[in-house]
């Protein structure tokens, strides 16, 4: 297992830059999560790692050697992709043997026996072995995939939205998979995706991908309770986050759209200064005495809880209840937030006031 | 090219088949008329309207393999018991087979229909060969006036190939090219290597370059994730494009007439030279005809499964 380091990464496609000056560090053993939107750079992060694509600027780092001049084969990286990813005209068997009967490996016959068994144990597929790909569903071509990764213990996993094609039971349990696996592997995993539920259930570390930067790494918790800007906060959460326009006078923060709640006293957010307010759904609280006042737009029941919609002058915050409040759509509702937890941003540029 | 109908469409309506039956039949025509001719006695090949039920000889193919001389007087009833039952034929016309020794002296037509092989095999490969190489190069690597380049090797197929003929004959006679068989091929490789350049990337661009990415990162080289992974996924293109360039090298008649005329000869001009000769042998030149046309329909009906999907350029798959 390996530790990678990319410095300062630069990749332009013509008059198009997908990177700008990435840098980021997977530990020995981490499962790291490269969240971004569609065209965000993840894939092309993944590729210069693999050796696929090379960075306009900058190095990458395997074990802390440059590996700027080395092949693909010879980073000993394994690939898994959203699609397209296995052999089609092989089996099973023939897809998960393939890394392992390449010459730079040299592994002998038993060995490769062994190993194929081991991982599709290890997946649960042994029943497909013998079957050709292009007969399998979405899930157990995913597996094998997954398979054809670990068979070889290459020195680090990028994985390309494996499970984005599935849907989202299989993904579930997918995510449970792969992250058992990896603990059990010791694995150093690089994991792209989009979906904001992977990444903070799956990843030691997430690193937010924003046109190209990066934006911010941290632990799950880290990026949920203390985004660096307007960005991070809006890319995870779900239901997502409340941004409110508004200003702090008099101690209390008014919003825009007309009502007044308390923030803790906080000296560079001044008075006056434009300022965003972000609230996540479950701090915004649905109760009877409080001092603003809303109309229901909208609820969803999920069992477990309701998102409500409330709407404020035109402007619409959910927020999440019990299950068992009754509330009716277009009555009115008093609400407030939990003033600890107010994210305060700077409106010009987004940024975060909170250290 | 034709167009792709699915599966519901196809099951057709009785005034479809009844119209398709007929197309089939027009198109058939010529082919079946060399076909009869082929097997009619001489006296009535030409007669006007052709005569559509007849005793089938074999007397053309005889001909058309073997030498013969003219008889001064019929056969003696023993040397008539003696020839084999395909010289028969030749007796009762007042013919019999040449011989050397106890060999059959054959004419030339195998030797020619040898050439036409030779020739269109080895063009076919070539072109073919050189072109999957051309069109992936195209296909997966960028370069500097990469539009161009395809360009101009489709540029080479714009002139009427006739045009050069002349200075191909000049050429060929000052490099020793003239009558060989290594002439014929490059000519032909050249003539299809643009075809099978622009075919061949249409193929393999249909074909996502993750596999061969993933063979690479899997630990193998570029040529090796070339021939395990591309050159399976382009067999559909490949076979396509094979036919159509054996078609071309194999029909191909104004090159081969200006070019040679005896060691290397190839079939196209060499079946109508025989009508010069006295009286035209209609149905010998029938049936060598109709032995021409066998190569290309069982080439074509030994690919028809990879035609099928490769003439609609990847559009049948998923
Ligand atoms: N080969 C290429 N040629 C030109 N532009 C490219 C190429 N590959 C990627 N790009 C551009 O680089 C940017 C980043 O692309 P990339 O594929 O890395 O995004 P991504 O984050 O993986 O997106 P997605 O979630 O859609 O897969 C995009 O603007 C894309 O159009
Ligand atoms: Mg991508």
């Amino acid at each position: 297992m390996a530790h990678i380091e990319l410095r300062n990464i630069t990749k332009t496609f013509g008059a198009n830059t997908a990177l700008r000056g990435l840098d980021l560090e997977v530990a020995d053993g981490q499962f790291f999560v490269l969240l971004g939107e569609t065209g965000a750079g993840k894939t092309t992060t993944l590729r210069i790692v693999a050796g696929l694509e090379r960075p306009t600027g900058g190095s990458v780092l395997i074990d802390g050697v440059d590996v700027g001049d080395w092949s693909a084969a010879e980073r000993d990286v394994a690939l898994v992709l959203q699609q397209y990813s296995l052999y089609p005209r092989y089996t099973v068997r023939e897809n998960l043997e393939f890394p392992l009967k390449s010459k730079i490996r040299r592994v002998e016959p038993d060995e490769i026996r062994a190993r194929v068994e081991r991982a599709a144990k290890t997946l649960r597929i042994e029943h497909l072995l013998d079957r050709k790909t292009d007969l399998l569903s979405g899930g157990e071509m995913q597996r094998v995939s997954i398979g054809r990764a670990i068979v070889r213990k290459p020195r680090v996993f990028l994985m390309d939205e494996p499970l984005s094609a599935l849907d989202a039971k299989l993904r579930e349990a997918l995510r449970t998979e792969l992250k058992n696996l990896q603990m059990n592997l010791g694995a150093t995993f690089l994991f792209v995706t989009h979906d904001q539920v992977e990444a903070m259930s799956m990843g030691d570390r997430i690193g937010v991908l924003d046109r190209g930067r990066l934006v911010q790494v941290g632990t799950p918790a880290e990026i949920y309770t203390s985004p660096k800007n307007t960005f991070v906060a809006r890319s995870v959460g779900s239901p997502p986050i409340n941004l409110i326009d508004g200003a702090i006078r008099d101690g209390r923060a008014v919003a825009e759209a007309g009502f007044a709640l308390p923030v803790p006293a906080r000296g560079e957010a001044g008075t006056d200064r434009p300022l965003i307010f972000g609230v996540r759904p479950e701090d915004l609280l649905i109760e009877r005495d409080a001092p603003a006042e809303a109309r229901v737009h909208d609820v969803e029941n999920y069992g477990v809880e309701k998102v409500v919609t409330l709407r404020v002058g035109d402007m619409l915050l959910r927020a999440t209840t019990s299950a068992r409040q009754q509330l009716d759509i277009d009555a009115p509702v008093r609400f407030s937030w939990r003033p600890d937890k107010v994210l305060l941003f700077d409106r010009a540029d987004g940024t975060s006031l909170r250290q | 090219m034709p167009a792709v109908t699915s599966r519901a469409q196809r099951a057709a309506h009785p005034i479809a088949i009844v119209a398709i039956a007929a197309a089939t039949l027009i198109f058939l025509a010529p082919i079946l008329w060399i076909a009869s001719t082929a097997f009619k006695p001489r006296a009535i090949a030409t007669s006007v309207p052709p005569t559509v039920v007849f005793t089938p000889e074999v007397t053309p193919f005889v001909k058309l393999f073997t030498k013969r001389v003219q008889l001064k007087e019929p056969p003696t009833p023993e040397a008539y018991e003696a020839a084999p039952w395909w010289e028969k034929t030749i007796l009762d016309g007042g013919e019999r087979v040449l011989r050397v020794g106890d060999d059959v002296q054959l004419s030339q037509y195998p030797n020619r229909f040898l050439n036409s092989l030779i020739v269109a095999v080895i063009s076919t490969v070539l072109a073919v060969g050189m072109g999957t190489f051309t069109a992936y190069g195209f296909s997966r690597f960028k370069m500097a006036g990469e539009a161009d380049l395809l360009f101009f090797i489709l540029s080479t197929r714009m002139l009427p190939p006739i045009v050069v003929a002349i200075p191909m004959f000049l050429m060929y006679r000052t490099f020793g090219l003239t009558d060989t068989h290594v002439g014929l091929i490059i000519l032909y490789t050249a003539f299809n290597l643009s075809f099978s350049v622009w075919l061949m990337k249409g193929f393999i661009d249909e074909i996502p370059k993750e596999y061969e990415e993933a063979a690479l990162v899997d630990g193998y080289s570029r040529l090796e994730a070339f021939f395990k992974i591309v050159l399976p996924e382009a067999a559909t293109g490949i076979a396509a494009t094979a036919v159509f360039c054996f078609i071309t090298a194999w029909n191909e008649y104004a090159f081969a007439l200006i070019l040679t005329n005896r060691r290397a000869q190839t079939a196209p001009p060499f079946i109508p030279s025989q009508i010069g000769s006295g009286l035209p042998e209609w149905t010998v030149i029938a049936a060598g005809t109709l032995l021409f046309l066998l190569p290309v329909a069982i080439f074509t009906f030994a690919l028809r499964n990879h035609l099928l999907r490769g003439v609609t350029f990847g559009a049948i798959r998923k």
